[in-house]
């Protein structure tokens, strides 16, 4: 038999109501994968090796006595760092909230438990999410599965990568420009945000709270669907999650793209992508084509704008979100405490946040300025409603919306450290779905020639989940892409 | 200082012109935005939790209680009420806000365009409101050390965040008011209106209803002077001081020759003087922007009518009424600052007591009654149909008005009911003509001088006989029949 860390949650949920082997087993099938992975990945923070054993064998214990959770029950699932987990250690990777232990699961959190999933550990992101490469981690980078000298992507690229390498079978992050999308495409794994308030943001640290949505990683498109449907719908605890019926995602994932409509997005295929990347998303909607859709270029004009306004508004946003962090009720508090209370709060401040994210709280607080909001913040604003009118213009003509995921496949560590704004560039393709609010997935299409994965990315319109999920498991399968991320060959024990 | 409705002018010819920002506490069972209790207990930090603490990833849910509230207050205040009103994030780093942001309104607040009727001794004026908003209180910073609880000197600061997230409810007025007088009864009615729409205990010594005053001075015609707002200002009477205070110190700063500066400044209740409050350098830029974890407010027009239709009596339709039933003006402020008596009032009115006879007691006896017992109307047996009955005595004579007061005061020591208390103390006095008659011709036989002075025109010693009859019978003759039937029997015969 196949070493059980590389199963999809559907194979490993059929296997265990089999009895082929148990929550437990696929627990330490993880758990030594992460034994042999974390040393060159570093794509977990914190391993709950105790709470996840006990969730595990409660799990096996719930399932011989009849009370089965769902497809979730007894699966290994890792969660982004800025996920708040009741007594278990919650940073979102930075210094200024070192060793917080939350009193309270967030509302994604519970109901993962809920669905009987086992909670492996909390995964590395760029600080407070704010970067794509997870080289922003107060806690030291993560590396890409792919070859070890390039990024994961990022912000949440330490569960992209536990995905990848199969150090948990499922994973959760969260997609603010393109943090979960990007790092899956980096990854070679699947990566979905859902429609904003599609998933409860209650417990989930802010950085951009009109932007922020939590999303599955998953090896497959039909496991994304299973770990989407055990945390959407309506939550009273998150004032803008969507009040309504959600319908099981995974129940969709057969019905092809025949007759349907699908809009190669013209200004995602220019300048800055690169050439391969270009090509196997031609090649791609070459098969959609083939397979019976209709796919013909269709134009976001707004799109050219939509960088720039999203970093004004995200932070604009995370200045505020931010502000809490003041050493005051919980987290680092400087050492230095001669002075006013306001200066402990600057201190702490000073000391605790990393320079990337001091650099967004800086520019958050300019834009938001007086005399300066209408300039920026109005204005990024306006731009997002542009945004919106295209995509609802494209949606006309459209059933769903493709584009590469990211501009580039992995990129080398340090590559893009010391430069911000082609930092910023690597979600330009991502960053339109949230300023719209709508769904997007990216799945793996290929390898380039350095063998690293290449994301494709289908955008829906606002709970369009259904059609997306749909066109994302046919480009699976046109895909056929089986590839995994090489491993490590020497086993590396931790203490 | 004179009262002159049109423009009041203070010495020097300088106008004052304030403007009065008030924030109420909301009795609300829950918080603002989270379901932790409202009523902020004592034991510092038991009312707390992951929302209005600012814990990591909590995000604010609005109290529809606390929203049904703010429409009562606008909707009380004439003023519109915004179909969609939107929330932002005023920002600002203090120890005791937790997020560092407080949630307020900024634009499209729920309620603007208002206006509040005030009386100010006896003459009405118009304030206007500008706009009433909802937002969240803050938590409470104690400091400690040698400072005498000033924040600069302490050496710790000890924070109780059950305050922390309390709906606040601000209600601003244009800068209509133009004297300290105006200030205190604008104030004094604005409690009332809260009151009588039961959404907050308004209890100023207790902080949940607390008012910042702008005030400034101006040659009037002229632009508005700089203005300074004056906070802890916890009491009317430090309401109107505070404000007296800083327009008389204004005025002596500009006749001096120096300019106001532009200040938050600390009225200080012992010295009876504002102080300039310690201010940063640069003016504060809160960044108002939407709140992206609250979505726009809707209150829909069948919202709004049932807040109308809800409405329930207002102080200054009570007040009209009070004076159309012959009360006068001070016992009408009295009625409307106790609203059990008010109640009280009302019953014995409707059934048929003279207005004007039950309100002197009600704020005469009665609340002196209460105030020396240190006790409410509610702890007494004193009930509406005891003041009709008492009334109908009076009128028909069967009491004399100091007796009645004594049967008042028994009958709210529960000794009974008017008539029962006045038999049983033998208080009911005679006005059968009669039997006044008989003692009359008796005190006229026995007092041939008096009678015959009378008789020639000098009318002085009928008071003697009068006290002569009064005295026969006990006291207990209605001193207007003695009086009439005198006059009679002397002139007549």
């Amino acid at each position: 038999m196949a070493d059980l860390a590389d199963l999809t949650i559907a194979e490993a949920g059929r296997g265990l109501r089999a009895g082929d082997f148990t929550a437990v087993d696929l627990l330490d099938a993880v758990t030594k994968r992460a034994t042999m992975t974390e040393a060159q990945l570093h794509a977990y923070l914190t391993l709950d090796s105790g709470g996840a054993r006990a969730a595990a064998e409660k799990a096996d214990a719930d399932l011989a006595s009849g009370d089965d959770h769902g497809p979730l029950h007894g699966i290994p699932v890792a969660l982004k760092d800025n996920m708040v987990t009741k007594g278990v250690e919650t940073t979102a990777s930075s210094q200024i909230l070192a060793g917080w232990k939350p009193p309270y699961d967030g509302t994604a959190v519970a109901r993962l438990k809920a669905a009987g999933a086992v909670i492996t550990g909390k995964t590395n992101l760029d600080e407070f999410a704010m970067g794509s490469s997870t080289e922003n981690s107060a806690f030291g980078p993560s590396r890409n599965p792919w070859d070890h000298t390039r990024v994961p992507g990022g912000s949440s690229g330490g569960s992209a990568a536990t995905v990848s390498v199969g150090s948990a079978f499922g994973s959760f992050g969260s997609d603010t420009g393109g943090s979960i999308r990007q790092p899956a495409a980096l990854c070679g794994v699947v990566g979905m945000k859902p429609t904003y308030g599609m998933v409860s943001r209650y417990g989930l640290i802010a950085f951009a709270s009109s932007l922020d949505q939590i999303g599955p990683f998953s090896r497959t498109v039909e496991d994304s669907a299973l770990l989407l449907d055990a945390v959407a719908g309506w939550d009273r605890m998150d004032s803008t999650s969507i009040d309504g019926d959600v319908p099981a995602f995974s129940g969709s994932l057969s019905k092809g793209v025949e007759g349907l409509r699908i809009g190669l997005v013209t200004e995602l295929m220019g300048e800055g992508i690169d050439p391969q990347v270009k090509a196997a998303v031609t090649a791609m909607a070459d098969k959609l084509a083939g397979a019976g859709a209709e796919v013909i270029e269709v134009g976001l004009p707004a799109s050219e704008y939509a960088l720039s306004a999203y970093y004004l508004i995200a932070p604009a946003e995370a200045s505020a979100n931010l502000a809490r962090f003041d050493g005051v009720r919980y987290g680092h508090r400087t050492e230095h405490l001669e002075g006013t209370t306001e200066d402990m709060m600057a201190m702490s401040r000073a000391e605790g946040f990393g320079p990337e994210v001091i650099r967004r709280i800086l520019l958050g607080t300019y834009a938001l300025s007086a005399g300066y909001y209408d300039a920026f913040y109005g204005q990024a604003q306006r731009v997002r409603t542009l945004m919106r009118n295209d995509f609802a213009s494209a949606y006309e003509q459209v059933d769903v919306l493709i584009s590469p995921t990211s501009p580039t496949t992995a990129f080398p560590v340090g590559e893009r450290a010391a430069d911000p704004i082609a930092m910023y560039y690597s979600d330009v393709c991502t960053i339109p779905s949230n300023l719209a609010g709508d769904p997007a997935i990216s799945v793996p299409v290929g390898l380039d020639d350095q063998r690293l994965p290449i994301g494709f990315q289908i955008m829906a319109p606002a709970l369009g989940e259904e059609v997306m999920y749909q066109v994302a498991a046919e480009v699976e399968r046109l895909a056929g892409f089986t590839d995994r991320a090489p491993l490590a060959t020497s086993e590396v024990v931790h203490p | 200082m004179s009262i002159d409705s049109v423009t009041p002018l203070n010495a020097g010819g300088w106008e004052a012109v304030i403007g009065l920002e008030t924030h109420v506490e909301l009795s609300t069972a829950s918080k603002m935005f989270c379901g932790c209790r409202a009523d902020i207990p004592e034991e510092p930090n038991t009312a707390c939790c992951p929302v209005c603490l600012a814990l990591p990833g909590a995000l604010p849910v609005p109290n529809e209680q606390a929203i049904e509230g703010i429409v009562r207050i606008g909707t009380a205040l004439g003023c519109e009420i915004n179909e969609t009103s939107l929330f932002y994030r005023k920002n600002y780093f203090y120890p005791d806000l937790p997020k560092n942001y407080q949630i307020s309104q900024y634009t499209f607040p729920v309620a603007e365009h208002g206006a509040l009727e005030i009386d100010v001794e006896g003459e009405p004026f118009t304030v206007g409101i500008t706009r009433v908003h909802m937002e969240e209180d803050t938590g409470k910073s104690t400091h400690v050390g040698d400072g005498g609880g000033r924040i600069h000197d302490a050496s710790h600061t000890l924070l109780d965040f059950n305050r922390a997230g309390v709906p606040l409810v601000e209600i601003v007025t244009e800068p209509d008011i133009r004297t300290p007088e105006q200030a205190r009864a604008y104030g004094a009615e604005l409690q009332r209106v809260v009151l009588a729409l039961g959404v907050s205990d308004a209890k100023l010594e207790a902080g949940s209803m607390r008012f910042d005053a702008n005030v400034s001075v101006r040659r009037p015609g002229e632009e508005f002077g700089t203005r300074t707002e004056t906070k802890n200002v916890n009491s009317l009477r430090s309401l109107q001081r505070a404000v007296a205070f800083e327009i008389e110190r204004q005025i002596a700063v500009l006749e001096s020759g120096g300019t106001i500066v532009q200040e938050t400044r600390h009225w200080n209740e012992d010295t009876g003087k504002t102080s300039s409050m310690r201010t940063k350098e640069e003016s504060e830029d809160y960044r108002y922007f939407q709140d992206p974890d609250l979505l726009p407010l809707s209150v829909d027009e069948t919202w709004r009518l049932r807040a109308v239709e809800a409405l329930p009596e207002l102080p200054g339709a009570a007040r009209t009424r009070f004076r159309d039933a012959g009360v006068d003006p001070v016992n009408a402020e009295t009625l409307l600052d106790n609203p059990a008596l008010a109640a009280l009032f009302t019953d014995a009115v409707a059934a048929g007591a003279p207005g004007r006879l039950v309100a002197n007691w009600l704020t005469g006896e009665v609340i002196a009654q209460l105030r020396r017992d240190e006790v409410d109307v509610s702890d007494t047996s004193l009930s509406s149909s005891h003041l009709v009955e008492l009334a109908s005595m009076v009128d028909g004579g069967d009491l004399s008005s100091s007796a009645a007061k004594d049967v008042l005061t028994r009958a709210m020591a529960g000794e009974g009911t008017p008539r029962a208390i006045a038999e049983a103390n033998d208080l009911l006095q005679v006005s059968d003509t009669g039997a006044i008659e008989e003692v009359v011709e008796q005190v006229l036989v026995d007092n041939p001088d008096a009678l015959e002075k009378v008789r020639s025109g000098d009318m002085k010693p009928l008071g003697f006989l009068t006290g002569q009859v009064m005295r026969q019978m006990g006291g207990k003759a209605d001193p207007k029949v003695v009086q009439q039937v005198l006059r009679a029997k002397t002139q007549g015969e």
